[in-house]
């Protein structure tokens, strides 16, 4: 039965695929293609498919790779199943910590926890500035900084200084500045 | 109910603007439901996600989760979860069936590389306010300068630097208070 094979193939690669999407990748290699359920092109297809699109990359790798097998309820099996040691795990986390709020050790752990998370997302959002605006490929000859990336992201930040607007505002901002000038 | 259905239908923006990664879930939580509906604090926020990085799964899975479920126990991580996934089946979907080459759109492309730059404008802000608000002391700083180093310039596993932080969140707060009887 095709679909519970996908949903517990995925199961697993939720299970151990810690810290962020693309590292189910080398687990995704080998349950895709190493049972030959894919080949290398389409394999390759799959990864770029689900970086370019909304969505967060894992899922939307399991949705492709399950549509590919098995249609769209296969694309659902492998969905679900790639969540559900997620929802499993949180849900047991989260009922122990509203028991444990007030233990001393969880609450200095979160405090050395909170500070790290905000250094490991900016890390991320340097990395997200150095693909949308530079083009470190290029560097250091050859045009290596997007000038009209880069004037987006000023008149952008300038925008969000004056009006705070809502941040699915200046997504669309974004969305229609990359239509005209990129 | 109707915070099932908020749930959703925030996680299903946040999953349709999700591109290259689930940052831009940061800024939306902030706004919708730290600032507009009050169910979350920031420190929770920030809670959630450094779990979810050091927890299996997706990470932007298990900060859905865990926002649903602080907010309306487990119907509201399952209604969260399923926001977030819901863009992604319909788009993939199509992409898988109709047109595996969509990337080559060049308005499409264009379009995508413009959220990506919005998403960094949007990165920065929730950064600056998280310092503004969430950074008290130099022990704090400097556990934030260590775990930006360390995935910015050392390539080492959130995992490992999740971990490190919470040990070291444990012995800094052990001795802060042997030193305060």
């Amino acid at each position: 039965m095709i679909f519970l094979q996908l949903f517990f193939t995925f199961f697993k690669i939720g299970l151990f695929a810690i810290g962020g999407g693309l590292a189910t990748l080398p687990l995704l290699r080998e349950a895709l293609l190493e049972s030959g359920w894919m080949g290398q092109g389409e394999f390759i297809d799959m990864i770029a498919v689900s970086q370019a699109t909304p969505g967060p990359i894992g899922i939307n790798m399991a949705t492709y790779a399950g549509f590919k097998l098995a249609g769209f309820f296969g694309g659902l099996s492998a969905t679900l199943g790639l969540v559900a040691p997620s929802l499993i795990i949180i849900i047991t986390i989260a009922r122990f910590m509203k028991n444990y709020a007030s233990n001393r050790f969880v609450a200095h752990a979160l405090s050395g926890l909170r500070p790290a998370a905000v250094g490991m997302i900016a890390a991320a959002a340097l990395t997200i500035f150095g693909n949308s605006v530079f083009l470190f490929s290029d560097f250091p000859d050859g045009a290596w900084i997007d000038f009209k990336a880069l004037g987006i992201f000023a008149v952008l930040s300038l925008f969000y200084l004056i009006k705070k607007p809502h941040p699915l505002v200046t997504l669309a901002l974004g969305a229609l500045g990359g239509m005209f000038f990129l | 109910m109707k915070r099932l259905v908020s749930l959703f239908s925030l996680f299903f923006k946040i999953g349709l603007f999700s591109i290259g990664g689930g940052y831009v879930m940061l800024p939306m939580l902030k706004e919708e439901m730290v600032r507009k509906k009050g169910w979350l604090t920031d420190e929770e926020i920030l809670n959630y996600y450094a779990i979810g990085q050091a927890t299996p799964g997706i990470i932007a899975i298990n900060t859905a989760t865990f926002a649903g479920y602080k907010t309306a126990g487990i119907p509201g991580a399952l209604a969260a979860t399923a926001g977030m996934v819901t863009p992604s089946l319909i788009i993939i979907s199509l992409i898988a069936a109709f047109l595996s080459d969509f990337r080559e759109i060049p308005l499409v492309a264009r379009a995508f590389a413009g959220i990506r730059v919005s998403v960094a404008v949007l990165l920065f802000f929730t950064i600056a306010d998280m310092i503004k608000k969430g950074i008290k002391n130099p022990f704090d700083f400097l556990l934030l300068a260590a775990a930006f180093c360390g995935i910015a310039f050392f390539g080492l596993s959130p995992v490992t630097i999740a971990l490190g932080a919470a040990a070291a969140g444990i012995l800094g707060g052990l001795k802060i208070r042997e030193g305060q009887p």
